[in-house]
């Protein structure tokens, strides 16, 4: 079996962790096997959180600079941060919608223009995929159900060794009732967006 | 039902490293646990201690590492299975009990795990806590899946009975904050033991008794090195003349790489999981059939060492490689990546690295680094400080938890910091040789952990010296776990006591006591002025919840501020207090009040009166 490598990164608090867990779940109940590592440091202090899933036959958990086969970014400050992981070979995803980091918003180091973001990205991957997933999560009736709208993204490109479907049953197993409605729309929002 | 009691034997379920951990120690019938908090360790204990509350097993959050090796010394010594468990540098608090613990040995299994954190993801050094299975003769196991985490954690329990010594199970981050399928097993009854009979000639180790004892451990340590040779968790994979050695994820590491060069045939991997002692006659097997042999393994070159001399008793000459300029780093961790460079480079296969990325025409791009929360009460006693302080020469040893962030600008909140407790044993140095005032930071929990001995030495020998204890109630950093001054009743968990700060500082004699409200800056700083002005030690108690903690709850502070047309623009609240609910819009402060708790610090150390609480009808978003 081939092996795909997946990087998720997040600002702590965006809910990526939630995510790489639907999709492990997803994994597990299509009998693909994966092996995941997170390094979530201070998420809640407001650090940076970055997951590795690894699908297929490889025993790692991490994945070395350069080897990343997707990147998912919730934020598009860490989808530049994110780069060195990336080749001329990954497809990645990112919101668009900018969470300048402290230091920025003070005025303390400047952040990056869009359109910088958006042909440096561009000039380094395969293929960009932009989805103002903040918005769709508020459409969908929750702003932070912005891990599911990406979630839906992800899904949507096929390249998974998991199906869509795999992955809509894992939201309704892992999220809570109140919030299932909800995600799953917003699931089918980022995969909406992202064809 | 908590999923880790789940008896579902066969099935697998995706799990953490660290959850895999203690479904082992339930496998195998752990019946006593007993922890002091720290990264990567930390969700081991919370399963535990969540597990303890619906099941029969004991677990306490002990004070130090140190306290609970030795309450788990005392249940394995009563026969009964017990775990101990902390991070690589918590070992050194252990030490003292670890080292002759070792010769007294126990009767009921005793696993202790030792959670090692090489990158210093969350630690301030990446020791490799494999020597401490060379220096206190016990045996070393490591676990290269988060399913042989599981398994090597029951098996750990089994060994510690049969050789009636501990068992050291040592991860690293990778391990423990890592996650795949986990097939479970049995649940074995929990072993509880037969209570504690009298043998002081085994176990008060005054030099007559210790002297046999040594010879004991001796013995024990040849059983268990013939042990390792045969143990399942030393295997070799592969036939071919290279050979790699191999232990933890670095194994993981290997293998991949062996089957991207596609060299299967050429290369055998010899894994090793039963690290202490080496298993000396597997190896010199394994040499007897290898031209050349790469040692692979992050941190120390502890295999290296053993697999050199082992190699130099048989008379082999083989070249046997692992740390080196060309080679491996002692430093930090490995990937994939690196370790299949460094196999294809010392073996001489062909091997083409990635294309990476070339980033030479990306902008300087912010940090983001970690900050303390909006509405911490440390932020506004650091604030304090450098207002009183402002002109003084003053020297700032500082400790280990979230307030260490603060030693950032603009806080700069701490000097030096070595270990857990340091700011209290530091300060007395300091306030000999270093010519200007000390005031030290330490938090609740650490205080309780090692804080009180540096401190109870400043009054012995007269220091002059400011300590700030930043009472939280809490051990935020690690995930909010109960110390001794939490009030565990408010928690809704009956049975604790609970020992007051206050107390403690007065008893051990401090006469110069103010206790604080840090959103009072005011009062606080009144407090402070009048502390850090007395010539000897004076302690400040700065007590406020945890913001993070308290978030969503009744406690929490209240309605969020905003910046009033009235602000002048000096940026005093983001250069001086730096609050992360701050940002700028149009060249103008701005409060984010999804983010701001209300604390009302910043409306206090605006010099325009500015910032004022959000009314409530026109809440702003
Ligand atoms: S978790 Fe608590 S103590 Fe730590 S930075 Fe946040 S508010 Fe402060
Ligand atoms: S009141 Fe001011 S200092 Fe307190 S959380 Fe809100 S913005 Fe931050």
């Amino acid at each position: 079996m081939d092996v795909t490598r997946l990087i998720i990164v997040a600002v702590g608090g965006q809910g990526n962790l939630l995510a790489s867990k639907v999709l492990g779940e997803a994994a597990r109940a299509s009998g693909v096997s994966v092996r995941m590592s997170e390094i979530h440091g201070m998420a809640q202090r407001g650090g940076v959180v970055e997951s590795a899933l690894v699908f297929g036959a490889a025993e790692s958990t991490v994945i070395s600079d350069g080897e990343a086969d997707i990147l998912v970014s919730f934020e598009p400050l860490e989808a530049l941060r994110a780069l060195r992981k990336c080749s001329e070979k990954t497809v990645l995803i990112t919101n668009t919608k900018p969470l300048p980091p402290f230091t920025a918003a003070t005025g303390r180091g400047t952040y990056p223009d869009m359109e910088t973001i958006r042909s440096r990205i561009r000039a380094k991957t395969a293929r960009l995929i932009e989805i103002d997933a903040t918005a769709l999560a508020t459409g969908a009736g929750n702003v932070l159900s912005v891990n599911m709208v990406l979630l839906g993204a992800l899904a949507a490109t096929g390249l998974l060794p998991v199906t869509e479907n795999a992955v809509r049953d894992a939201i309704r197993e892992t999220t809570r009732k109140q919030f299932l409605e909800t995600n799953l729309k917003a699931f089918e929002l980022g995969g909406q967006a992202a064809k | 039902m908590h999923k880790l009691l789940q008896d579902k034997p066969s099935e697998t379920f995706f799990l953490l490293g660290n959850e895999a951990i203690a479904r082992g120690a339930v496998e195998a019938g752990v019946a006593f646990a007993a922890t002091y908090p720290g990264t990567p360790s930390s969700e081991i204990s919370l399963n535990l201690f969540q597990m303890s509350r619906e099941s029969d097993l004991y677990f306490e959050y002990s004070t130090n590492e140190k306290v609970a090796l030795e309450v788990c010394a005392a249940a394995a010594n009563c026969g009964v299975r017990t775990m101990c468990i902390m991070k690589h540098v918590g070992v050194n608090v252990a030490a003292d009990a670890l080292m002759t613990l070792a010769y007294v040995g126990v009767k009921g299994g005793l696993v202790i795990v030792s959670a090692d954190d090489p990158y210093m993801f969350s630690s301030q050094n990446e020791q490799d806590n494999r020597y401490y299975g060379k220096l206190s003769g016990l045996p070393i196991l490591e676990p290269s899946t988060i399913d042989e985490a599981r398994r090597i954690v029951a098996d750990a329990f089994e060994l510690s009975e049969s050789l009636k010594i501990p068992v050291i199970v040592r991860t690293t981050t990778r391990i423990n904050h890592s996650t795949g399928g986990v097939v479970f097993g049995n649940i074995a009854p929990p072993k509880v033991g037969g209570g504690f009979e009298r043998d002081p000639f085994n176990l008060v180790t005054v030099p007559a008794v210790s002297r046999s004892l040594h010879v004991k451990l001796l013995e024990k340590i040849a059983r268990a090195e013939a042990m390792a040779s045969s143990s399942e968790y030393n295997f070799i994979d592969g036939g071919g003349p290279f050979g790699i050695i191999a232990n933890g994820v670095s194994f993981n590491y290997a293998k991949d790489a062996v089957r991207d060069l596609g060299v299967e045939e050429r290369v055998r991997i010899l894994r090793i999981g039963f690290s202490h002692p080496m298993p000396a006659e597997l190896i010199g097997k394994f040499l007897a059939g290898c031209d050349k042999v790469l040692v692979v393994e992050e941190g120390e070159p502890y295999m290296e060492e053993a697999v050199r001399s082992i190699a130099q008793e048989a008379g082999y000459t083989l070249p046997i490689k692992g740390k080196g300029p060309e080679l491996f780093s002692r430093l930090f961790e490995f990937d994939p990546q690196l370790v299949r460079e460094k196999i294809a480079v010392y073996f001489g296969f062909s091997y083409t690295p990635p294309v990476k990325p070339d980033l030479s025409d990306i902008p300087e791009l912010p940090q983001r680094p970690p900050n303390l929360c909006p509405g911490c009460g440390h932020r506004a006693v650091f604030f304090a400080v450098n207002t009183v302080t402002e002109g003084m020469e003053v020297v700032k040893p500082t400790d280990i938890g979230c307030y260490t962030l603060g030693f950032l600008p603009p806080l700069s909140a701490g000097d030096f910091l070595i270990c857990m407790g340091s700011s209290t044993g530091t300060a007395g140095g300091f306030s000999r040789c270093a010519n200007r005032k000390v005031i030290s930071y330490i938090g609740d929990s650490t205080f309780f952990h090692s804080g009180i001995p540096g401190l109870i030495n400043a009054v012995f020998n007269n220091h002059d010296m400011t300590l700030v204890i930043l009472d939280n109630r809490t051990t935020a950093m690690t995930g909010h776990q109960p110390h001794p001054g939490v009030d565990m009743n408010a928690h809704g968990m009956a049975g604790y006591n609970r020992v007051s700060i206050e107390s403690v500082v007065r008893g051990i004699g401090v006469e110069h006591v103010s206790i604080v409200k840090p959103y009072n800056l005011k009062k606080c700083m009144a407090a402070l002025r009048e502390a850090i002005g007395y010539k000897g030690v004076s302690v400040v108690i700065a007590r406020q919840d945890c913001a993070l903690q308290i978030k969503g709850t009744k406690k929490a502070a209240g309605r969020p501020f905003a910046v009033s047309e009235r602000c002048k623009n000096h940026r005093t609240c983001i250069n001086e207090l730096a609050c992360p609910a701050f940002y700028l819009e149009d060249n103008r402060v701005k409060i984010d009040a999804a983010l701001c708790t209300g604390c009302s610090v910043c409306a206090q150390v605006c010099p325009e009166g500015a910032i004022v609480p959000v009314k409530e009808k026109n809440k702003q978003k």
